[in-house]
Formats: C-alpha cells, structure tokens, sequence
C-alpha cells in the first residue's frame, strides 16, 4: 500500500489522469484544466488505498523495448489464434500449465500475467494463492516444456531484470 | 495520394473486420468455455486496433491534424482485456466449469478434493 502522504498520494498518476483527460476531451481550455485537475487530485485520494506501491523501474530502455516486443507479439498472436480457429481440419489440444513464478512482486506478475494473455494462444487463468505460481490455459500446445521456456526466456526474465534485480 | 490514404484505410477496415469476425467465429464454435476465451481476447483486439488506426488516418487527412483519442481507446482496450479475461477464465474455474477431454494438465483448481471452498452452485445446473 502506498502510504498516505497529504494531498497527493501518487503524484505521476494525477499528472498522468490530468493528461488523459484533457486528451479525452480534445480541448485545452481553462476550465477544463480546472476540472480535470480537480479529477486527478480527488481520484488518487480515493483509490491510494487499493494501490500496490509501485516498484522502480530499474532500466528504462529495457522497458520499452519490452513494449515494443510485446506489441509485435500481439499481431503475430492474433494471426497464430485466427488461424487457429478459422482452420477446421486442424485439432486443437488445450493444455492447462502450471507456470512457476520467479517474480516476486505482485506488480510485475500482474504485468506478466496481462502479457500472457495478450500474447500467443494462452490466457492465464488464475493465480494462485501464495503467488509461486500461475495457471495458464494454452489453446494448442505440442510441448508444454518449450512453452514454460519461452514465456520464462521471452518476458519473465525481461520483467525481472526491469523491475526487481 | 489521395487514393493512397484511402487505399490504406479500406485495407485497415477490413483486415479489422474479418480479424474481429474469426474473434466471434471463434467464440461461437469452439469447443469449450476455456478455449473459446481465445477469441474475444486476441482476435478482437487486434480488430479493433485495425478499425481504429483506420479512423485515426481518415481524420487525420479529412481534418488535417493528427487526433490521438483512438490511440487511448486501444490503450484501455489493452489493459482491460486482459483483465476481463483473466476474471472470466477464474469464474470458470471456480464453478469447474467443464472441459474437452483432449485438454491436458490437471489443475488443481478442478479437482473436487481440493479446492478449499465449496463450489457455488452452478446457475444451470445446480451442484449436479
């Protein structure tokens, strides 16, 4: 939890909500500053509590190369999965895989956790309790081991070294 | 290029169409609850992201100044999806929702012994 500190508990949000709204409503005039400043102050102040602190991003060029890879990910994702579905005479086999974790905070793994699920054919299906490890369902898996490899070489280690070493 | 522009944003329409039609495609006809998630996650948002970068470049040439509101549409497409899915793919797993029998792995999430709580009553067919 990040703790309370005055009137603005989690400055970069506020100036990011600030920013997002004035985008939204595609008008820079004073009152609008007025009211989305209002916004980006009285919103953090009601969800600090529901907020992990975040941890620092350690390599900030990692991180964005990760965004890029992540996003090339996606379109090959959904031309791998289109193709799986729209082909009839293919057989899928589903696989449910038990991911361990190596990642310890909760903010990272939320993080990886979205990257599976936009990524090639797997949704993560639930993480368990004491966060060691992540239930991954797989639309069509030949060898379970290579996935586990790829998601830990591919994103995992990626996350880590951004984040938490 | 004038031509150009809109040759770019039919081809970006309708690659979006049809990824967003295989999205639907896919949760209509495959087999179960868990894998028809696939669809609706990836398929579609990639749909939408074709649709909208499509938009984007037709207001841009109409109106002459680039208007990035869709790239936040798609922002918020990307981190909710995920999230929704990952809440649906839990519930189905909390009611043992059941599987093909082709799928591999046993999580335990699905075996009966296990899970800590008793499962809550399914809205169709009750604890049977």
């Amino acid at each position: 939890m990040i703790t309370p500190r005055s009137w603005l508990p989690t400055p970069v949000l506020s100036i990011l909500l600030l920013i997002v709204w004035l985008l939204l409503v595609r008008s820079y005039a004073f009152g609008q500053f007025v009211l989305g400043g209002t916004l980006a102050i009285v919103i953090p102040l009601l969800t600090y509590r529901f907020w992990d602190a975040r941890p620092r991003i350690k390599k900030p060029f990692k991180l964005l190369r990760y965004g890029l890879r992540v996003l090339g990910d996606i379109v090959t994702a959904n031309f791998e999965v289109a193709y799986l579905i729209s082909n009839p005479w293919r057989t899928l086999k589903p696989h449910f895989i038990e991911y361990p974790l190596i990642l310890e905070e909760r903010f990272t793994i939320t993080l990886l956790a979205s990257t599976i699920s936009l990524t090639p054919g797997t949704v993560s299906a639930n993480l368990r309790m004491d966060g060691k490890s992540l239930l991954i369902h797989a639309l069509n898996v030949d060898d379970e081991e290579a996935l586990i490899e790829q998601i830990r070489e591919r994103y995992e280690r990626p996350l880590k070294e951004i984040y938490e070493c | 290029m004038q031509l150009v522009i809109e040759a770019i944003i039919s081809l970006l329409l309708i690659a979006g169409g049809v990824f967003v039609f295989i999205g639907s495609l896919g949760m209509a006809h495959l087999r179960d609850f868990y894998m028809r998630l696939h669809g609706p996650t990836k398929a579609t948002t990639l749909g939408i992201g074709c649709m909208l970068i499509a938009s984007m470049v037709y207001f841009w040439s109409v109106e002459g100044k680039p208007d990035i509101q869709e790239m936040l549409i798609t922002l918020f497409l990307f981190i909710t999806a995920p999230v929704s899915a990952h809440l649906l793919a839990k519930t189905g797993l909390h009611l043992q929702l059941p599987h093909i029998d082709t799928t591999e792995g046993k999580p335990v999430e699905l075996r009966d012994e296990e899970v800590g709580d008793k499962p809550v009553p399914h809205p169709d067919r009750g604890h049977g």
